[in-house]
């Protein structure tokens, strides 16, 4: 169980002038769960850019799974799984036709899109509608399914951006069990989020305050550390401490 | 390929998902097919005339009968009385007018010419002149046939002929327009909205992070709209050929190639604009106003390539279509061989080459 999927090491990327992410240094270990947090415009989104290979890091190392993001990527993306903050599936589909199609890109055989499918389609309750399209189906549900999708190919690890934005405290929970539940199954997942109670959730999590991780460890120790009660408290002093 | 597959497929259902979509894909072209063909017409037909026979001798009674039996003519009112002409005129009975002088035949016979009044209603003036050199015609060649065989000629005219399109058939110009105009339209503004479409619903993200390569990308998302051209293409030519008596006096073979060369041209088209745009709407409003309006404008299928001012006949130089339309024309009409358009299939190669390579080389480095 402790296998490092990521490693990075001073991970930088600069938009021109702008530092979007300054030295990130970081590990997640196998089927952990590593909370990425910090306020809009911190520098989430660029980091798991980074390491799905979307774009190029300006400096720095960083391995995923053992593969380094900048000679490798084609290995990384065919390991990782990415549900990104918009919404990743396809409206005018249905629900086993996007099973599917996101089966077959990860190169999963026929056969196995079909167990898969019909396994997942299960653990969601979703059977009165796997052939109903997407856009018939509430925002919650779509959620998980994009979700479930996104490892169906049992990836090392998920990135998860924000995944839960705009769903409620019920779905969002549902949700989370989700989670627990590839991370028990040894998927490591990375997710971002600006709720604070979700980061009570993570094994361990980072808080990013303006390009740079100002801190990170355990839900608990954080919160010792910087004597607050809540999860909450500890975002807002770091927040205000790079003010 | 067994991705490529996938691809294909989901983008087929994305495509019959949205049939509205679909179906004014295969619509268009059959509705524009049959307005260019059959009510913007250049030529004339049944055009509604008088006819005052000052006269009324054999040679004029011979001369009616001839304009009348033309079936471009319907002879609405006989008039008796020259008052009569201008109310029938401004009710709109009539369009034209057609006067025989007091004894006809007899100075034709004396003077060796006699005068025949033609008067049109110019208030649209396209018909005017149409029914005009059609009546002229028809007087100069009763004319002719009548100085058959005398020393002197009665009245002379020059012959007017009209090379590949004798009968100025209207629908055999707009075709091969028509073509350009729809191929581009579907092909370019289609592409351009279906890849945007993944990027403004974040799917392309997605994409992006997953095992596809992006060449896999482009072709997946292209491939469905190439079928969809090549059937609207079938559609076009049946319709033209069937319907129309359009001809196909070249090889299908040939034909069919150089439209798929275009179509590819206009498809690399298509991939370029998705690449500097990320917005549906700014793709369609590119492929419009960018594509669509200069194709229609200044390929030279509605207005003359030869009158232009020498800026916008410089523009109509990089547009594909000038040079597909020439194509066209010559294949299907003219029925020549490759060896007469090689100059113009180069062009489009040279086009599509470079537009495919900068849209791939543009489509990795972006996200």
């Amino acid at each position: 169980m402790n296998e490092d999927i990521i490693i990075t090491e001073d991970l930088t990327k600069k938009f021109g002038s702008f530092i979007a992410c300054d030295k990130i240094s970081f590990s997640v270990k196998k089927g952990e769960i590593f909370g990425f947090l910090g306020a809009n415009g911190a520098g989430k989104t660029t980091a798991i850019r980074m390491l799905c290979g979307l774009i190029l890091p300006t400096s720095g190392k960083a391995t995923i799974g053992g593969f380094d993001i900048y000679k490798d990527t084609e290995k990384i993306k065919l390991n990782i799984g990415y549900m990104s903050q918009k919404f990743s599936l396809y409206e005018d589909l249905t629900v086993k036709e996007n099973i599917q199609f996101y089966g077959g890109i990860y190169r999963l055989s026929p056969k196995d899109i079909k167990e898969r499918s019909k396994q997942l389609i299960g653990e969601l309750g979703l059977e009165s509608s796997e052939n109903s399209l997407i856009k018939s189906l509430p925002l919650g549900w779509r959620q998980k399914l994009a979700f479930s999708i996104a490892i169906q190919h049992e990836p090392k690890i998920v990135f998860l951006d924000e995944p839960t934005s705009g769903v409620d405290p019920v779905t969002r929970r549902q949700f989370w069990d989700l989670i627990y539940k590839a991370a028990g199954r040894g998927i490591s997942v990375f997710v971002t989020t600006h709720y604070m109670d979700e980061a009570e959730y993570c094994g361990r999590v980072s808080m990013m305050v303006a390009g740079k991780i100002e801190a990170m460890g355990t839900p608990k120790e954080l919160k010792s550390r910087f004597n607050s009660g809540s999860m909450y408290e500890v975002f807002l002093h770091l927040a205000r401490g790079a003010k | 390929m067994k991705k490529f597959t996938g691809f294909f497929i989901k983008e087929c259902l994305h495509l019959i998902r949205d049939y509205r979509t679909m179906m004014i894909l295969i619509g268009m072209p059959v509705i524009q097919i049959i307005l260019f063909g059959f009510a913007i017409r250049n030529e004339l037909n049944s055009v509604n005339i008088g006819i005052l026979d000052k006269s009324k001798d054999e040679i004029t009674t011979e001369l009616t009968s001839k304009i009348l039996s033309s079936e471009y003519f319907i002879l609405k009112e006989y008039f008796t009385d020259e008052r009569q002409i201008d109310t029938s005129f401004k009710k709109g009975h009539i369009k034209e007018v057609i006067i025989f002088e007091s004894g006809f035949a007899e100075k034709l016979k004396k003077e060796g010419r006699a005068e025949v009044q033609i008067i049109t209603d110019a208030s649209e003036p396209n018909m005017a002149n149409l029914a005009l050199s059609y009546t002229t015609s028809i007087i100069q060649n009763y004319s002719m046939t009548l100085s058959k065989g005398k020393d002197q000629p009665l009245i002379i005219s020059p012959e007017i002929k009209m090379l590949y399109n004798e009968e100025l058939k209207s629908v055999f110009m707009f075709v091969p327009g028509i073509m350009a105009t729809l191929l581009m339209l579907i092909s370019a503004m289609m592409t351009s909205i279906t890849i945007t479409k993944e990027k403004e619903f974040g799917t392309m993200e997605v994409l992006l992070a997953s095992p596809l390569k992006p060449y896999q990308i482009i072709f997946g998302k292209v491939a469905p709209y190439l079928l969809l051209s090549l059937v609207n293409l079938a559609l076009i030519l049946w319709i033209s050929t069937s319907v129309f008596g359009m001809p196909v006096r070249g090889s299908y073979l040939l034909l069919i190639a150089e439209c798929s060369l275009f179509i590819t041209t206009a498809l690399s088209l298509g991939i370029l604009i998705s690449t500097v745009t990320s917005s549906m709407q700014v793709a369609m409003m590119i492929s419009l106003v960018g594509l669509m309006m200069p194709t229609v404008l200044l390929s030279g299928f509605i207005f003359p390539i030869e009158n232009m001012p020498w800026p916008l006949q410089w523009i109509s130089h990089i547009l594909p279509a000038k040079w597909f339309v020439i194509i066209i024309k010559n294949i299907m009409l003219k029925g020549t061989g490759f060896s007469y358009v090689y100059k113009e299939t180069a062009v489009l190669v040279l086009m599509t080459v470079f537009l495919l390579g900068l849209s791939i080389k543009k489509f990795k480095t972006r996200l």
